[in-house]
């Protein structure tokens, strides 16, 4: 038993960063329709810069500020240099244009930083917590409450202000939203500004338990789709659901099956969820018009 | 004058290409960068078929290059086959492959796919980088001599490895030529590039979708795995490096830069990108940000490739 409350805290925990990365997918890809692919190097940037600020000699919240910040800046750069231009682009050529901006943030991150794997200190202490048998790192309820209060700030944003209602409405019908005077570019820069914001803070709170190099971004990518999708594609409610749900399903997977290949959890249930259930678990049967 | 077909056309470039080139050479190392472009046009027409002929995205294609690679190593040891049949069972394994994992992800359409090929090319590097006691994990694993040289030798033609490979892989890639510029023609090439406008319009025309994009995976999976399999013949060692996300990204990237809708264009932008890194070493470093950049400009700015808007160019035609 507690053993499996062990791997119930570790699926948790990798878990809300999977949630961050899906709700990054889901917030552009309302605004836009773009998945974009780049969304795990947000994850990688929001660790490296706030290690490669740290060991300069910066506190680790100022680092971590300064890392989400420029990772928020270079999200709104991919949107207004790469996605702008091709606007109208067919689907395949939008996914090399993220993919290639996803290949050339790892092959910068490589020059500007290094290949070494690296972390930064956990904000409280490395003294586990015991809880019925089990323990748990005092990072990981950061990690949790961070997604946590970035799903409930979402909410609030999307429900509560009129900016957010103009991504909602943007997201409902790009035309629509333009006669009644909203400005849809400034909604897109916003989610990209977003999305690669709140990636960040992702890489920012998971760095210290699952370390950083230039290259884990695929991976994060990769798993942040698997569930959002699991959750159903553009639902905020069903991304940290699925995100959730895919840390704990690669958690047991680990546990119980086998370790080498818990990173095959992710595409399993990839295709699993294609195959049973396309529309995901909080998403709608919908019908494309033609 | 009879008007010489595209087909005919594109095919006498490529052989006046393979064969004329090597008088240039100033050294034998030569050879083996153009065996590598070669293998590289192999495996990118593959591509062709699956992106330019049917408009479908497959992100983990240098999966079927890294099970034509392993073939040629495992086949040889642990079934007795000789290296050159090893090639076929690997292009068969990966033909089966592609349709048993094909099937389910085909109905998928764009990210979806995109991502389920993806996984399916992260999955095999991870059996091959896992299964030490077969593959012999990261560190790679010895391939058998293919040992058709010697045969060539006793028959009085005597070349060095180099040109051997050279002549070899130029061979391969005028077959793979041949094939996709065929199936272009035919009425299942017709089939796909309808599909690759409107596969709705397509479906009310009677094309059955999901057997045609099933077929074109199919297909650019041998021929992936084909490349994958001279590849380890011709270094006689391999690594799961062949079949890592990476690979499969620059498989994509050489297709669109040259033009995936034209096998001579996405053979040109193979030769581009196999010769970029090699002309210019200290550009080693710089590889992936050159081929992020590559992929986004292209993709931007000339939607159909680099040799179909170079062609355009120099006939002065605006359309």
């Amino acid at each position: 038993m507690s053993e499996f409350l062990q791997f119930l805290f570790s699926g948790v925990t990798v878990g809300a960063v999977y949630a961050l990365v899906a709700l990054g997918f889901t917030i552009i890809y309302n605004a836009s329709d773009v998945v974009n692919f780049a969304q795990g190097e947000f994850v990688m940037l929001g660790g490296m810069i706030t290690w490669f600020a740290h060991a300069a000699g910066l506190p680790l919240p100022l680092a971590a500020l300064i890392a989400i910040v420029a990772t928020a800046a270079l999200g709104v750069a991919i949107n207004k240099l790469a996605i702008e231009p091709a606007r109208g682009a067919p689907v395949v050529s939008l996914i090399i244009i993220t993919i290639g901006a996803s290949v050339f943030l790892q092959g910068a991150a490589q020059l500007v930083f290094d290949k070494q794997i690296h972390s930064f200190p956990a904000f409280s202490g490395d003294t586990p917590l015991r809880i019925g048998g089990a323990t748990i790192q005092p990072q990981s309820l950061w990690v949790i409450g961070g997604a946590l209060l970035v799903f409930a700030g979402l909410w609030l944003f999307f429900t509560r202000t009129l900016l957010g209602r103009a991504v909602l409405a943007t997201s409902n019908n790009r035309l629509a939203a333009q006669l009644v005077g909203i400005n849809t570019n400034f909604v897109m820069t916003l989610s990209f500004a977003l999305s690669a914001g709140i990636g960040a803070l992702a890489g920012v709170l998971a760095t210290p338990i699952t370390l950083t190099a230039y290259n884990v971004g695929i991976g994060f990518a990769l798993k942040g789709f698997a569930g959002a999708m699991l959750g159903g594609m553009g639902n905020p409610k069903g991304a940290l659901a699925g995100g959730f749900l895919i840390g704990l399903i690669e958690a047991l997977t680990a546990g119980y099956l086998s370790s080498t290949y818990k990173e095959a959890a992710a595409f399993v249930v990839i295709l699993l969820v294609l195959f049973f259930m396309p529309q995901g678990l909080f998403g709608r049967k919908s019908t494309e018009r033609v | 004058m009879p008007k010489l077909s595209a087909k005919s056309a594109t095919l006498l470039v490529l052989a006046a290409l393979i064969a004329v080139t090597p008088f240039f050479f100033p050294s034998g190392y030569y050879y083996r960068v153009g065996a590598l472009i070669f293998v590289n046009g192999l495996a990118v027409t593959g591509i062709v078929i699956l992106t330019g002929y049917a408009g479908q995205i497959s992100l983990g294609h240098a999966g079927f290059a890294g099970i034509g690679g392993y073939a040629c190593a495992l086949a040889p040891t642990h079934l007795g086959l000789h290296p050159s049949l090893a090639v076929v069972l690997g292009a068969a394994v990966s033909a089966v492959l592609a349709y048993l994992v094909g099937r389910p992800i085909l109905r998928l359409k764009g990210y979806y796919l995109a991502v389920a090929t993806l996984g399916f090319g992260i999955l095999v590097s991870m059996v091959l980088n896992n299964e030490r006691a077969l593959t012999g994990g990261p560190d790679g694993i010895e391939v058998p001599d293919l040992g058709l040289r010697g045969v060539l030798k006793d028959w009085g033609l005597e070349l060095s490895n180099g040109q051997f490979w050279y002549f070899l892989c130029g061979i391969a890639l005028m077959i793979g030529a041949w094939i996709a510029l065929n199936l272009h023609q035919s009425p299942t090439g017709r089939a796909l590039r309808a599909l690759h406008g409107s596969e709705i319009a397509a479906r009310t025309v009677g094309v059955d979708v999901a057997r045609l994009k099933l077929q074109a995976f199919v297909i650019s999976a041998v021929y992936a795995s084909v490349a994958g399999s001279l590849v380890a013949l011709q270094n006689k060692f391999i690594t799961p490096d062949i079949a890592g996300f990476m690979h499969s990204i620059e498989m994509v990237t050489m297709a669109v830069l040259g033009g995936a809708g034209s096998v001579l264009g996405a053979i040109f932008g193979a030769g581009v990108l196999t010769l970029l890194p090699q002309a210019l070493t200290v550009l080693a470093e710089y590889e992936q940000l050159v081929l992020g950049l590559v992929m986004m400009l292209v993709m931007i700015f000339l939607r159909d490739g680099l040799l179909p808007s170079i062609l355009r160019k120099l006939r002065g035609t605006g359309e």
